[in-house]
């Protein structure tokens, strides 16, 4: 009936259409699924892409957009490095829990001291530990050959292990009732990353996330090193040709990625989230791996992916707030989106023919 | 002699390109028919509707007086269409056998496969192993698994792409004679190649294509190789020049330089070789005998103990690529696609892969992309690439014409030493003559060069000593004045006798 023929390259049309097209199918499909559940299709989209911008309690769901994207978008550009270079980190969740921990032990063992040395302090700690998280799989990878994929992915459980082992032992915050869960940072002044101006969700997380997209837009187009790691992803025998050494390449990468996810963990801890607690870890770390593909791996994609994955998270809050939806929504919706990106994507290398 | 397949008025157009215009043709059967044309001609398109790859645009087929309109390969097969591609399609891991019951669309059991694999190498003279490994395989015999997948198929017609270029002179031998046997049992063989020579000794009629037509129909027999080579190209072939050249002092100094066999590779073992300005070694041998390390271990790809690699008294060894080409040792390696140049990338942007430091085009380790589009329109102009432009990517253009930007990004990069290898593997035969004319030139400014190459008479016409590699080990080498063939047979390992196809595990 129909057969695909391969395109000789893909158009960028389609490059840009694919991530619309897959938004639109899943509005669709989520609103089917909705329909079946028996709630207002209709209402439900609305409350989930329109309300939390422009609906009636938009004022206070709109600075969430900012909060929720910048931890994404920062993780994402990190990721996207990697990806292009076909250098898989999956771990970035670890990443950036071991970050906020350690940019939370360095404000701890501070406390109560005022400087203005310890937020920086933190800032190093946090990507310092994200790296040395990243650093574990590409060691792994190049002494022994162990897949990044999987050595990464593990490293999650056992950063989320070490996570709970802290709120309920040598982080416990010693004046809290004996709750699980540290102290609360934001009431911390030298450590705090408040909200930079009122009602907007600007927090230091997300200027971090603007530089790192800067960055690395500026390293991938115009850097000889985003060159390399290009020819890396696209054609291995031809980088080493080039002189790049797939060792450095992967410690690069994953170390990198590791440390922007870190210091994604390290703002989060330091504001939104206020304290390391046994589920710190909300999984911007996997998003981040959506994002990074739904933006293309390109750095103004990854900008408005991270926006639109920030909306799902804060409109899927809202639908369980305002219309009983169910809590995994959220996870239903990024799901589907990803599943119909690679679907989608079928387009942008193939063209559709019909067999006559 | 009764037509097997016919051809008439096969027209087909892709956006910009008329691929092929009015296409008429016929094969008789017990023929041995050759399609002769320079890359970009329309061979390709040609086959491709025959083989149900492309459908064309007007024009019918026939094939044994029926109408032959395959819409996939599938049905060409079945109606009784063959073709051995130039790149094989074989699985490394999996045995013959397996590689061919994999191929088959009701494949026997496997002992009753094994068996008549067994009986047909048997009879065509293609000596297999149907149990062996292919990863084990030369290239020759890797083409005679394909070729045997072909032959249980009963085909009346073979179709065989460029098949004697990853073969030596011997194995090509063994070739033809199986073809011959298969002509006089019926079968009609459309033969793709560029190789005038044995186009004149085995070909029964020729049909050279021009820009997607039909230039002519002749008997190979009775023209010249140059003559054909004028059809084909539309002009008079300019013979290479060699002269202007005098070999100088030695400008790269190979010694005792052994590797360890990367998987399923060869190991280099304790090569020496000396290379003096002005000069072209040639290096002749079988694939697969230590030629893409050999490259790798100059190139900076693979890194050799101290001491072995010394270019104008500077130890390059344990240097990489990079600093090499700092140097002025720049190398080309075999596989256009994937290893010289990125397929995906834009001729802009593959400059960057290796004249990054030598043309200025990064500074810093930022790119310019203005000065990269210039030199990648530089090496266009030089080389005459035919391209619309320096923004096609590399995968788009033809092999010849992406070999010939290939090697003229590095010729226009003032090498001291350049190193190709199989430059001109695949291309036809008016870009063949431009890249060995390139070659000769930069020699003759001065440049040490190496050739690495299984075509022995394109290392006959450009090397002024001669050496073989066989099994990762290097002969001594000759001057090439006055080597004969059988002198060359017996340097490439010649005690194989005429199985030289035999790569060591």
């Amino acid at each position: 009936m129909f057969r695909l023929e391969p395109r000789a390259s893909a158009p960028l049309l389609w490059q840009v259409a694919t991530p619309v097209l897959a938004v639109i199918a899943t509005m669709i499909t989520g609103g089917l699924l909705f329909a079946a559940l028996g709630f207002d299709p209709v209402a439900s989209i609305r409350t989930i892409f329109w309300d939390p911008l422009f609906g009636p309690a938009a004022g206070y769901s709109r600075p969430q957009l900012l909060v929720k994207a910048g931890p994404l978008i920062l993780i994402a550009s990190g990721l996207a490095l990697g990806f292009r270079a076909g250098i898989w980190n999956i771990g970035a969740e670890g990443q950036y829990i071991i970050g906020a921990i350690c940019g939370a032990a360095v404000a701890l063992a501070a406390y109560p001291t005022e400087a203005f040395w310890i937020f920086p302090a933190m800032i190093v700690a946090g990507a310092a530990g994200g790296w040395a998280w990243g650093m574990i799989p590409a060691l792994l990878r190049n002494w022994f050959g162990a897949s990044e994929i999987l050595v990464s992915l593990m490293l999650v459980y056992v950063a989320q292990k070490i996570a709970a082992w802290m709120a309920f032992g040598p982080m416990k915050n010693p004046e809290g009732f004996n709750f699980p869960g540290s102290r609360n940072l934001q009431q911390y002044p030298s450590a705090a990353n408040p909200e930079l101006i009122a009602n907007t969700g600007l927090h230091w997380g997300v200027i971090a996330a603007g530089i790192a997209l800067a960055a690395t837009w500026f390293l991938m187009s115009r850097h000889i090193l985003g060159f390399r790691i290009r020819t890396a992803g696209a054609a291995p025998r031809a980088a080493r040709f080039a002189g790049v050494r797939p060792e450095r390449l992967v410690a690069l990468c994953l170390g990198l990625s590791g440390a922007l996810a870190g210091l994604a963990g390290l703002f989060e801890v330091a504001g939104p989230a206020g304290q390391i607690t046994e589920s710190f870890g909300s999984g911007y770390g996997f998003t981040a791996i959506i994002v990074a593909f739904l933006g293309r791996l390109h750095p103004l994609g990854i900008l408005l992916a991270g926006l639109l994955m920030a909306l799902t998270y804060i409109g899927g809050e809202l639908a369980q707030m305002m219309l009983n939806l169910p809590a995994s929504t959220v996870q239903v919706f990024q799901g589907m989106l990803l599943f119909f990106l690679l679907g989608f994507d079928l387009l942008t290398r193939y063209r559709i023919r019909r067999r006559s | 002699m009764t037509d097997i397949f016919r051809a008439e008025g096969l027209g087909k157009t892709y956006p910009g390109v008329r691929a092929n215009d009015d296409i008429s043709l016929s094969v008789g059967a017990g023929e041995i028919h050759a399609l002769l044309g320079e890359n970009g001609a329309g061979k390709s398109t040609l086959v491709k509707m025959i083989y149900g790859l492309v459908r064309p645009d007007e024009g019918h087929m026939q094939l044994s007086g029926q109408p032959h309109a395959p819409h996939d390969p599938r049905a060409a097969r079945a109606s009784g269409v063959a073709m051995v591609f130039q790149h094989f399609s074989l699985f490394d891991a999996l045995t013959v056998a397996e590689n061919i019951a994999l191929g088959m669309e009701n494949p026997p059991p496997r002992a009753e496969l094994s068996r008549r694999i067994a009986e047909l190498s048997q009879s065509y003279g293609l000596p297999l192993n149907p149990a062996r490994r292919v990863v084990t395989l030369s290239a020759g015999e890797r083409q005679r698994v394909e070729i045997l997948r072909c032959l249980l198929q009963n085909p009346r017609l073979l179709i065989m792409d460029e098949p004697t270029s990853v073969l030596t002179p011997q194995e090509a031998e063994i070739l033809f004679a199986t073809l011959r046997q298969l002509a006089e049992a019926g079968t009609a063989i459309l033969y793709i190649s560029h190789k005038l020579e044995e186009i004149r000794t085995h070909c029964d009629r020729a049909t050279i294509l021009r820009h997607g037509k039909v230039v002519g129909t002749v008997d190979p027999r009775a023209h010249s190789a140059r003559e054909l080579a004028a059809m084909m190209v539309g002009a008079e072939m300019k013979l290479v020049d060699r002269s202007g050249r005098s070999p100088g002092e030695v400008v790269l100094d190979v010694r005792a330089l052994s590797t360890h066999a990367a998987h399923e590779g060869v190991a280099l073992k304790n090569i020496a070789l000396t290379l003096r300005k002005g000069e072209i070694l040639g290096i002749g041998g079988v694939a697969g005998n230590g030629q893409d390390e050999l490259l790798a271990a100059l190139s900076g790809e693979i890194a050799s103990a101290p001491g072995t690699v010394t270019l104008s008294g500077a130890d390059l060894s344990t240097l990489g690529p990079d600093p090499r080409r700092a140097a002025g040792l720049l190398s080309a390696p075999e596989d256009r696609l994937g290893h010289a140049a990125v397929p995906q990338f834009s001729l802009t942007e593959n400059t960057l892969l290796t004249a990054g430091g030598r043309q200025d085009i990064v500074k810093g380790g930022l790119v310019d992309n203005t000065a990269a589009r210039r030199f990648a329109e530089a090496v266009i102009k030089a080389f005459d690439v035919r391209t619309p432009g320096p923004g096609t990517a590399a995968g788009a253009l033809s092999g010849g014409n992406l070999q010939k930007f290939v090697i003229g990004r590095e010729v226009l990069g003032n090498p001291r030493v350049l190193v190709v290898n199989q430059p001109t593997w695949g291309v036809d035969a008016g870009a063949a003559a431009s890249i060995r004319q390139a070659l000769l030139d930069l020699a003759a400014k001065g440049a040490g060069v190496i050739v690495i190459s299984q075509d022995l008479d394109e290392l006959l016409e450009l090397s002024d000593r001669f050496c073989a590699l066989n099994n990762g080990r290097l002969s001594d080498p000759r001057p090439t004045e006055g080597l004969t063939l059988d002198e060359i047979g017996l340097m490439l390992g010649g005690a194989h006798g005429m199985e030289v196809g035999h790569v060591p595990a």
